[in-house]
């Protein structure tokens, strides 16, 4: 059981220190030399076959059409995310206020937006202007402030805009309704007990602690925005990655290398996407868990430091220093 | 301590921190309707501490929760200062809800400090202790973080002063509560069992500090099963059981010549 060598060092502060022989691990030798072939395989397949047209790639993947392309899809999500969050905060608030019809009216509107498909609401939109070629501001079987004609002012491009923000506020509203459900009850007590108005506590207390939970799904619904952002053909907005490069395939009649090019882009824009998620929720990781922050972890030897080591050989999951976990 | 019929009517005592009439608490309607407060009356003068004692269920930390208006009193009155809690009476003696605003400001001059401490995770200790005087009273974050220093030294954790609660033992955790709550400079202040979630040789730390905070002439009101720091800190010790008071007095004599039988069936197995 002990060791069967001198110890290495005088100073080490464990002096029975076990050397033992780790267990024999041959399955991941086995693992790694079957996904070795496969990968060898698929590079095989990926580069030999000419069909690909990987110098067709390589030429359009920087092509001005194509990069001006990435940069529509670019403002279409993140355009539509940005107006998203701000709808679903408002809608998830809504959902929890006391007063009732701004529950009901958030319920409605979460009804809609996820019952409807995204496409056919795109199409939808698309054909506002047939439905309404003016529209107007008024009351109600009464006069009218003023109006415009539909197609001046709702141009493709913010349909498409607002057509995809609307879906996604109903989601993100979803996501953000459970964020701050999951913050213990306890927190906005604290705050209320300190003579905290409800705002206040919503904007120092709740937000910062539910964004822990918000933030992962919401990286994933941006990923996902990214792609849906393909759909606003529907309305018919035709700047974005997808239509731009499946057009300029049709026309060379060489769809494989162009739907190669923007599935490059795609995966590229989601790399840094993932990067930027990294760091929101290390932000808002904050306090919790071994993500200690910076300030916290200075301090050397005290609770944290020892709990952080703990916690990072991963094989405790309690709070070993804790009485209690909140 | 007698009943009163019309609530808010008895006029405090003036020396009175708190005095609290007839209050009764129903959780629920109908059917599910819970009666956890039956009439209960409580003076604290100012200065004073008075420990609440009494089994679990016996209403004890309802009736902290009504004095700082964490739960609306569905009869009786509560008045803190001289003045009544959550309502506004007219001249025809009609009351009137108070607007969440003017509550949130009666409640800031009342500290709470809970059993689960409920310090904010994702701030350290010092943000924790200058939050409410920064958010609340528009202070400066130079003059905040001032007083957050003093509490913070007062309390023996400036050497912890940057660590989030999540790095700090439970016995720290609730010291800075007790910081928190005193950033506010409170006239009054509640302690809900604030020792019941801490291991053994972590009591002491929370206790001594309360017994520091009491000695300086803070008006506490403690909930509690510590029935040392009852006998040594306490000036009125209040026996609760079912909603009701059973039976109040100065600690010599509820703790020692309990007249009640409840209060001696009590004693007789915490003691």
């Amino acid at each position: 059981m002990s060791s069967s060598k001198a110890p290495a060092s005088g100073n080490d502060p464990v002096p029975n220190r076990i050397h033992a022989r780790p267990v024999p691990r041959p399955g991941r030798l086995v693992a790694a030399v079957v996904v070795l072939v496969l990968a060898a395989m698929a590079a095989n397949a990926l580069v030999t076959n000419e069909n690909f047209r990987w110098d067709v790639v390589w030429l359009y993947v920087r092509d001005v059409v194509v990069i001006r392309a990435v940069l529509w899809t670019l403002v279409l999500t993140f355009g539509s995310m940005v107006i998203a969050v701000v709808l679903a905060v408002t809608l998830a608030m809504m959902r929890r206020s006391d007063n009732p019809v701004m529950r009901w009216v958030s319920w409605a509107w979460i009804w809609f937006f996820r019952g409807t498909p995204i496409y056919t609401q795109l199409i939808f939109w698309g054909l506002l202007a047939v439905l309404y070629p003016r529209l107007s501001l008024g009351i109600p079987f009464g006069p009218e402030f003023f109006s415009f004609r539909t197609d001046d002012v709702l141009t493709a491009f913010w349909l498409a805009l607002f057509g995809l923000a609307f879906n996604e506020s109903a989601y993100l509203a979803e996501i953000m309704r459970a964020g701050l459900t999951s913050v213990d009850p306890g927190q906005a007590e604290a705050a209320k007990a300190l003579g905290m108005k409800d705002g206040k506590i919503m904007r120092r207390v709740i937000l910062p602690q539910a964004m822990r939970v918000i933030v992962p799904p919401t990286g994933n619904e941006t990923i996902s925005m990214l792609k849906t952002t393909s759909l606003v053909v529907a309305v018919p907005l035709t700047l974005e990655l997808t239509y731009a490069t499946s057009a300029m395939g049709n026309r060379q009649f060489l769809p494989i290398p162009f739907l190669v090019i923007a599935a490059l882009w795609y995966l590229l824009i989601t790399s840094i996407l993932m990067v930027g998620q990294h760091y929101l929720e290390r932000y808002y990781g904050r306090g919790f868990g071994t993500a200690t922050g910076r300030r916290g972890k200075s301090k050397g030897t005290g609770p944290g430091g020892k709990q952080a080591a703990i916690a990072a050989a991963g094989t405790v999951k309690e709070d070993v220093n804790r009485e209690v976990t909140p | 301590m007698s009943a009163v019929a019309d609530p808010a009517a008895a006029p405090a005592d003036a020396a009175d921190m708190v005095s609290v009439r007839a209050v009764h608490k129903v959780f629920g309607h109908g059917h599910d309707a819970v009666h956890v407060l039956k009439g209960v009356d409580l003076d604290v003068a100012r200065g004073e501490v008075t420990v609440i004692l009494g089994p679990s269920g016996s209403g004890k930390s309802t009736l902290l929760r009504c004095i700082n208006e964490l739960e609306e009193i569905t009869g009786g009155s509560v008045v803190v200062g001289g003045e009544l809690m959550g309502y506004r009476k007219d001249a025809q003696g009609t009351l009137h809800r108070l607007h969440p605003k003017v509550v949130a400001k009666q409640r800031s001059r009342i500290g709470m400090v809970f059993q689960r401490f409920h310090l904010f995770p994702h701030m350290t200790a010092l943000e924790n202790i200058m939050e409410a005087p920064v958010q609340v009273r528009g202070m400066s974050k130079k003059a905040a973080k001032q007083r957050a220093l003093e509490l913070i030294e007062r309390v023996g954790l400036s050497d912890r002063m940057e660590h989030y609660p999540a790095q700090l033992s439970g016995g720290q955790q609730q010291r800075v509560a007790i910081a928190r709550a005193l950033a506010m400079d409170p006239e009054l202040m509640l302690f809900d069992e604030p020792t019941s979630a801490l291991d053994p040789e972590l009591v002491g730390e929370v206790l001594s500090v309360m017994q520091d905070l009491a000695r300086s002439g803070m008006t506490m009101i403690v909930v509690t099963h510590e029935i040392g720091f009852a006998r040594e800190v306490a000036d009125h010790v209040v026996f609760m059981d079912d909603g009701v008071i059973v039976e109040a007095g100065p600690p010599s004599e509820v703790l020692d010549a309990p007249k009640e039988q409840r209060t001696q069936d009590f004693l007789a197995h915490v003691l």
